[in-house]
């Protein structure tokens, strides 16, 4: 685990660790698996900025510069995609060789389609009435669903290794996650009227 | 200097490694510019010891071009060759400024680049200016003003921005300073800055909201502090909100009260004038009397109170409220995660702003810091570490681009490539496809912002891709990368994955300045560059002269017994001299009487030497016998 011992210097960690083939699992040192430690993932997280973000290079010839820009970009992404549980399933999925289909797949359970429709409807009316609390609520539920979604996604990638359920789960995460951006648009919408 | 090595307070006794850096705040009303001087941030002060350069520029018949105080003086009388609150215009075209007759100058559209017409321009006395090329005047005084203090040549300065500046008003202050003669280490946010300043000051821990209310822009800032990591959470605001705003509505209220429509320019400007500081005695008294007499002859004079003034500017001060909302939701915090909420910017002091503020947080606003100097010192704190002067603690920080980044895609809609709030530097590559057979060129638009229509947001370039091998319609496979900087800058790069080929991109920017137009623009002020350098010179021969003068003055009057009385009277008459060249601004006379005093006093400073070491050869014997 050369990530939570002493950094070697910029210079060989870029040679010896920072490969972009590598997996964002790898690059934090970590298993590839949806359970994580999300405080560790940060302090790593924030352990490898200090040794490569542009504003250590920026007194150094361009190349470095670039070099840096680079790596710190790669490392955002790497964390970011982690640190969603979405985004995590999503991509622990495609190491397994499985496209999650989120764009072609449509074959949604009907109830699940359904109770999506009548709560997208609900953030429309709560809109038109201006009932941020009827938001509030919207939210609350989108979170709680959210956070039953996630628990499955751990047992089908983690213990079970079940992966078309849990790709199935992921094509729920991603519409849980456009609710939550038009739930968040709603309240902007209200406040801005 | 055969003399007398002293150093003047305030001249560079800093060792060589140490780089000078600076950090510039490049505000719409005022501008400073700071260093870390001894590990201290401190603001440099300009030769009458004032610390803010008015960011005001007046153009004169005669090709001159005043800054600062001396062309705010001229603002009524000059309008519309004085250019204040010119950062409004940063990056924007005239369909973006609204009511355009609020300003006293003469626009002109620019030059249209491909589908969107460019940045707008000022029509001066001195010619068709843009944007920046004024603002390049602003910095070229504050780099002067630097290099003269710190006695050398900068290696570059962190030049702030609001945070809430997109992509275009970016590259157009970056244009500026490289226009200025400056390397930009970094644009760095303002209220990033200010944090810095605040939280390195105070050690502070936790999470902070920067409530940055500048002339004419608004940012809110939700930072969050741990064990030297500044990491910014989510940002918002306005850039075109800000306390020229809160001028206005005094303005138009004096308008309404005094059965006014339209005013001529300078009206306009006096007015305006007025309305300011009945806004800054406000603050601190229950109203303020405006009395200004017109060119009609018409005489204006009444009295805001307070209250008045509060309802006046009440949406004005909720409209800030908004952006701090969505960056509450944006960092997923509720108000009362927020440890601390900082104020920066002038027109923070207003006290209708103070109390909105405290009510939505719920807790007093932090100004212990002046909101005034706060962000050109956290910007001289950056410039010093990215210069390569480390400083004993290391820190970091993280911030974000403030808003989204995305591409045109069927039917004028906008896809995302890159969301608001994503930590910086940051890439995302998509990739395209072809839909006719044998299709070598596309043309992609990139735009920025949160609407849903490309009509909605900011277009910032037309790129277009050439050079890809012929297929049949959706084999190519074109992999675009965005990659933004961490100047919060984009630039764009793409590749056929079939074949491989580099596909040749062709930005064309919408707001920004190709190289050849800053080339152009250094080129036409080669004359301005050439009489730099001789002011240079001659400032730095003064110098010289200064710290001669006052090494042989200390020096006659610990050691004028060493000197005849006609040695003495040779000296005194080579000092005058020289005293009377330092009163011209002529170089070559200036070097001449700062020789002839050095000659003049080489004997003097022998027996100086002689006996300094005579003395501590006679120290050394009395200690040796005792």
């Amino acid at each position: 685990m050369w990530l939570r011992g002493k950094f070697p210097s910029l210079a060989t960690m870029s040679a010896l660790h920072f490969d972009t083939q590598q997996s964002h699992f790898a690059l934090f040192g970590l298993p590839p698996a949806f359970r994580l430690d999300l405080r560790q993932l940060e302090r790593d997280y924030r352990t490898w900025q200090t040794q490569v973000h542009p504003d250590k290079a920026a007194h150094l010839p361009a190349a470095e510069q670039l070099l840096a820009m680079q790596q710190a970009s790669w490392i955002n992404e790497a964390y970011q995609t982690l640190r969603s549980p979405l985004r995590r399933a999503r991509y622990l999925l495609v190491l397994h060789g499985i496209d999650t289909q989120e764009e072609t797949n449509t074959a949604m359970p009907m109830d699940f389609l359904m109770a999506q429709m009548e709560k997208r409807e609900a953030v429309v009316e709560a809109k038109r009435l201006k009932d941020v609390d009827q938001l509030d609520a919207l939210n609350a539920q989108v979170e709680q669903e959210v956070a039953d979604l996630t628990a499955q996604l751990a047992v089908y990638l983690d213990d079970t290794q079940d992966y078309p359920p849990a790709a199935a789960a992921v094509r729920k995460l991603r519409f849980m996650e456009k609710l939550g951006e038009d739930i968040l648009a709603a309240y902007d919408e209200i406040e801005s009227r | 200097m055969a003399l007398l090595q002293i150093s003047e307070p305030g001249m560079s006794t800093a060792p060589h490694q140490h780089r000078l850096a600076v950090g510039i705040d490049l505000g719409t009303t005022n501008s400073l510019v700071a260093t870390v001087r001894n590990g201290i941030s401190v603001v440099l002060n300009d030769e009458n010891g004032r610390a803010m350069l008015p960011s005001v520029v007046r153009y004169t018949a005669d090709g001159q071009i005043i800054v600062g105080e001396a062309a705010q003086t001229m603002q009524s009388q000059d309008t519309a060759n004085t250019i204040s609150s010119v950062k409004r215009f940063m990056g924007r075209g005239l369909h973006d400024m609204g009511e355009i007759t609020r300003f006293p100058y003469r626009f002109v559209e620019a030059p249209a680049l491909g589908k969107t017409a460019g940045m707008l321009q000022l029509r001066t006395v001195a010619g068709v200016k843009s944007p920046v090329e004024i603002s390049a005047e602003i910095l070229n005084v504050l780099r002067r003003q630097a290099e003269a203090s710190l006695g050398g040549e900068l290696v570059g300065a962190v030049i702030t921005v609001p945070a809430y500046f997109d992509d275009a008003q970016r590259q157009a202050t970056k244009d500026a300073a490289r226009l200025a003669g400056i390397n930009v280490l970094r644009l760095l946010n303002e209220p990033t800055a200010a944090a810095i300043a605040y939280g390195l000051d105070n050690a502070s821990e936790g999470v902070y909201a920067v409530y940055d209310l500048g002339g004419g822009t608004f940012d809110i800032s939700i930072l969050r502090l741990s064990r030297g990591v500044f990491e910014v959470l989510a940002t918002n605001g306005d850039s075109a909100l800000g306390g020229d705003d809160f001028d206005h509505r005094i303005y138009c209220w004096l308008l309404e009260k005094s059965n006014l429509s339209a005013l001529p320019p300078q009206d306009t400007r006096l007015l305006l004038t007025h309305a300011r500081a009945a806004k800054e005695q406000l603050t601190e008294h229950g109203e303020a009397r405006i009395t200004a007499m017109l060119s009609s002859g018409v005489l204006i004079d009444h009295v805001l109170t307070q209250a008045e003034f509060f309802v006046l500017s009440k949406n004005l001060v909720q409209n800030t409220l908004q952006p701090l909302r969505r960056a509450l939701r944006d960092a997923g915090l509720k108000v009362g995660d927020i440890n601390g909420v900082v104020m920066v910017g002038g027109a923070t002091r207003m006290p209708q702003i103070q109390q909105a503020v405290g009510d939505f947080f719920g807790q007093t606003p932090l100004t212990n810091l002046d909101p005034d100097k706060v962000v050109a010192l956290g910007a001289a704190i950056q410039a010093n570490v990215l210069a390569g002067n480390r400083s004993g603690d290391d820190w970091l920080l993280l911030d974000v681009i403030p808003l989204s980044l995305g591409i045109e895609t069927m039917g004028g809609l906008v896809e995302k490539i890159i969301p608001r709030n994503s930590t910086l530097p940051t890439a995302r590559a998509q990739e395209f496809t072809t839909y006719k057979d044998g299709q070598t060129a596309m043309s992609i638009q990139v735009v920025q912002g949160e609407r849903e229509l490309v009509s909605d947001c900011r277009s910032l370039a037309r790129f277009e891709l050439r050079g890809i091998p012929a297929m049949v319609a959706g084999a190519a496979r074109i992999r675009v990368t965005f990659q933004v900087d961490a100047d919060g800058l984009l630039s764009v790069a793409a590749r056929e994955m079939r074949s491989g080929v580099e596909a040749a991109i062709e930005v064309k920017p919408a707001y920004g300045l190709s190289d050849a137009d800053i080339m152009r623009m250094l080129q036409e002020s080669g004359q301005h560059a050439a009489d730099d350098m001789q002011a240079r010179a001659l400032r730095e021969q003064q110098i010289e002269g200064h710290q001669l003068l006052e090494a042989v003055e200390n020096a006659l009057e610990q050691n004028g017994n060493l000197l005849n009385v006609t040695e003495q009277a040779q000296v005194r008459t080579q000092m005058h001299d020289l005293r009377a060249a330092l009163q011209q601004s002529n170089h070559q006379v200036l070097k001449h009487a700062t020789e002839a005093l050095n000659q003049a006093t080489t004997e003097f400073a022998q027996r100086r030497m002689d006996q300094s070491v005579n003395s501590v050869l006679a120290g050394r014997t009395l200690e040796s016998i005792e």
